[in-house]
């Protein structure tokens, strides 16, 4: 599979003299990968520069073979969607229909085809009932849903997740976690940061873990998530359902294959 | 027992401005000094706009349809004034970037601007806000302008920006959304050394594995309505819970699956407890 994202010695600053990302080397395929990592490892640095938001301060960022540095955030929007952390900087509508459509009509310019678009994405998060309401009546788990809708609407080849799972109920994240299984099928490069250990297990082939900056281990989840000494140096900890079988025994695979 | 709670809600109906529908539907309950109370349900269940009816800010600043009483102490929170409530009850909003008031230049002087509101000595300021930061490690970032955080961060400032208020009591919208591992084990490790310290605490949260080792009780919230009111270990084996969707712990799940239960007849909703009794199928499976 083509190589779309591709990162080469890339170092991030956003005050001179102090990296918040360090000689990052690392590229993206069709398989869904998740970005694990401690507040402040610089996740949502990483994902930003992806989408051209921010330049590196070194290095280079190509996506489908074009270098960020030589394109705009507007050509960039038609490959790479990211899906905010915080939904208030993505929204910005008063309408969610309006906000959905955005995207689709800058980059289809068909008001039929992009209202299409929209209602589909809108259907797929289950938001469909809410076109007419404004963004700022939703719940923050609706508006995380309408931000990720408003991507969606837009077909990128690059799905970026900044934290989907934020604010969702059991079932959602279910469904979260089944939208990007659906999406790696349809051949998008999915990324996605997350605390979720267990969401990780459940629907990422692939993982990275970022620690203060600087990429510790990318490798496969299977393996990755079973390495304690990696994930204790990285801050982190192992899912739930890891923890509960080695604690009972080889016995929980056996009467419950996990 | 009838005056002695810190909070009752006796008939609670609410629905926001321009909505037909109640956000919340004929609630009551009563929680008692020191206890730790859960708030669990789907998205849209109520959650935060109960968090919001128990800090008077339903029906204060969202207006709407309300009826009912939300009673502080025996008072009704409509009629507490603003200086005496900030005292009484603290709130950590669902949205950790709605609670900056960035009326403040760093991270340090947005956690002090509460208590210099309330007049507090500077001496007491310096030591209260210097051990919240510590305690949530952010003391690194004291200098460091608010806006300027990531997610993670902001939203401990935000928890930081109210605990330093010592509320008699701590009301958290799903405080731990954004944060690591280590930050969710810090507020819990915060959250029992507050109810050690008496202060009653009602909490959003969807880690249930981790809401169940702290909570005394859990409210069941679905479309606006109380289900149940309720012990973990009773709320998560109702016999009607898997139609809710509203999920349980991961090894509860498991026990589920495979039926087993306690001695006092529910599924077991406690890692340690759950792992004891997993083990013993384990060796009757074994023989
Ligand atoms: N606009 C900014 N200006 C200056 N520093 C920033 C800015 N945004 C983030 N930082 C700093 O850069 C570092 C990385 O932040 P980033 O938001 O990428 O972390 P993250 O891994 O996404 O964390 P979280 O899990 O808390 O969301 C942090 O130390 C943060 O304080
Ligand atoms: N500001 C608001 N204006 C109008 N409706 C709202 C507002 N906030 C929440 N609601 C509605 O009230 C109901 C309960 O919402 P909320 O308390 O936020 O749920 P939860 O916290 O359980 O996800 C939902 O139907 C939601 O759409
Ligand atoms: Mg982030
Ligand atoms: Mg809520």
């Amino acid at each position: 599979m083509d190589l779309i994202v591709k990162v080469e010695n890339l170092w991030f600053s956003y005050k001179s003299g102090k990296f918040v990302l360090k000689n990052i080397n690392v590229s993206f395929d069709g398989v869904s990968t998740a970005i694990v990592g401690q507040n402040g490892a610089a996740k949502t640095t990483f994902v930003k520069i992806l989408k051209g938001l921010l330049k590196p301060t070194m290095g280079d960022v190509w996506i489908n073979g074009v270098n960020t540095k030589e394109t705009t955030v507007a050509q960039l929007a038609k490959v790479v969607g990211l899906v905010f952390q915080d939904p208030s900087e993505q929204i910005f509508k008063s309408k969610v229909i309006d906000e959905v459509m955005f995207g689709p009509l800058n980059i289809f310019r068909d008001k039929q085809y992009s209202y299409q678009m929209a209602i589909e994405a809108l259907k797929l998060v289950g938001l469909d009932g809410k076109v007419n309401e404004h963004p700022y009546d939703l719940t923050l788990s609706e508006r995380k849903l309408l931000c990720i809708a408003s991507v969606l609407a837009m077909d990128p080849k690059v799905v970026i997740f900044d934290e989907p799972t934020i604010a969702q109920d059991r079932y959602h994240i279910k469904k979260i976690g089944e939208l990007v299984l659906e999406l790696e099928k349809n051949g998008k490069t999915v990324i996605a940061i997350t605390h979720d250990m267990d969401f990780v297990f459940d629907y990422f082939k692939r993982t990275l873990v970022l620690h203060r900056g600087n990429l510790l281990v990318d490798g496969k989840t299977d393996e990755i998530l079973q390495r304690e000494d990696v994930l204790k140096a990285a801050g982190l900890d192992t899912p739930y359902i890891f923890k509960i079988s080695s604690s009972v025994g080889t016995v929980i695979s056996k009467l419950f294959p996990i | 027992m009838g005056s002695t709670e810190k909070i009752k809600i006796e008939s609670l109906t609410y629905a926001y401005p321009f909505s037909d529908k109640n956000a919340l539907e004929n609630i009551s309950f009563s929680i008692m000094p020191g206890e730790c109370v859960g708030i669990i349900g789907r998205n849209g269940a109520g959650k935060s706009t109960l968090c919001l009816a128990l800090t008077g800010l339903v029906p204060k600043f969202f207006k709407g349809r309300y009826s009912g009483k939300v009673l502080l102490d025996g008072e009704d929170v409509r009629q507490i004034s603003y200086e005496k409530l900030v005292t009484k009850i603290g709130l950590v909003l669902q949205n950790p970037f709605s609670q900056i008031t960035g009326a403040r230049i760093t991270v340090y002087e947005e956690v002090a601007f509460g208590l210099e509101n309330l007049g507090i000595p500077r001496d007491e300021i310096k030591q209260r806000v210097e051990a919240v930061l510590k305690a949530l490690d952010l003391w690194e970032k004291r200098d460091e302008n608010p806006f300027e955080l990531s997610g993670g961060q902001l939203q401990k400032l935000a928890i930081a920006s109210v605990l330093v208020l010592q509320p008699e009591v701590l009301v958290l919208d799903e405080p731990t959304s954004q944060l690591d591992s280590g930050g969710t084990k810090e507020v819990f490790e915060i959250i029992s050394q507050m109810k050690s310290q008496g202060i009653t605490i009602v909490l959003v949260e969807h880690k249930y594995e981790m809401l169940v080792e702290y909570v005394d009780k859990i409210i069941f919230l679905q479309e606006g309505k109380m289900i149940a009111f309720d012990e973990a270990e009773k709320i998560f084996s109702l016999p009607e819970i898997d139609e809710y969707m509203v999920g349980e712990p991961i090894y509860t799940k498991l026990c589920k699956k495979l039926n087993l239960k306690n001695s006092r007849g529910y599924y077991p909703v406690k890692f340690s407890e759950a792992v004891g009794i997993l083990r013993e199928a384990r060796c009757g499976s074994d023989r």
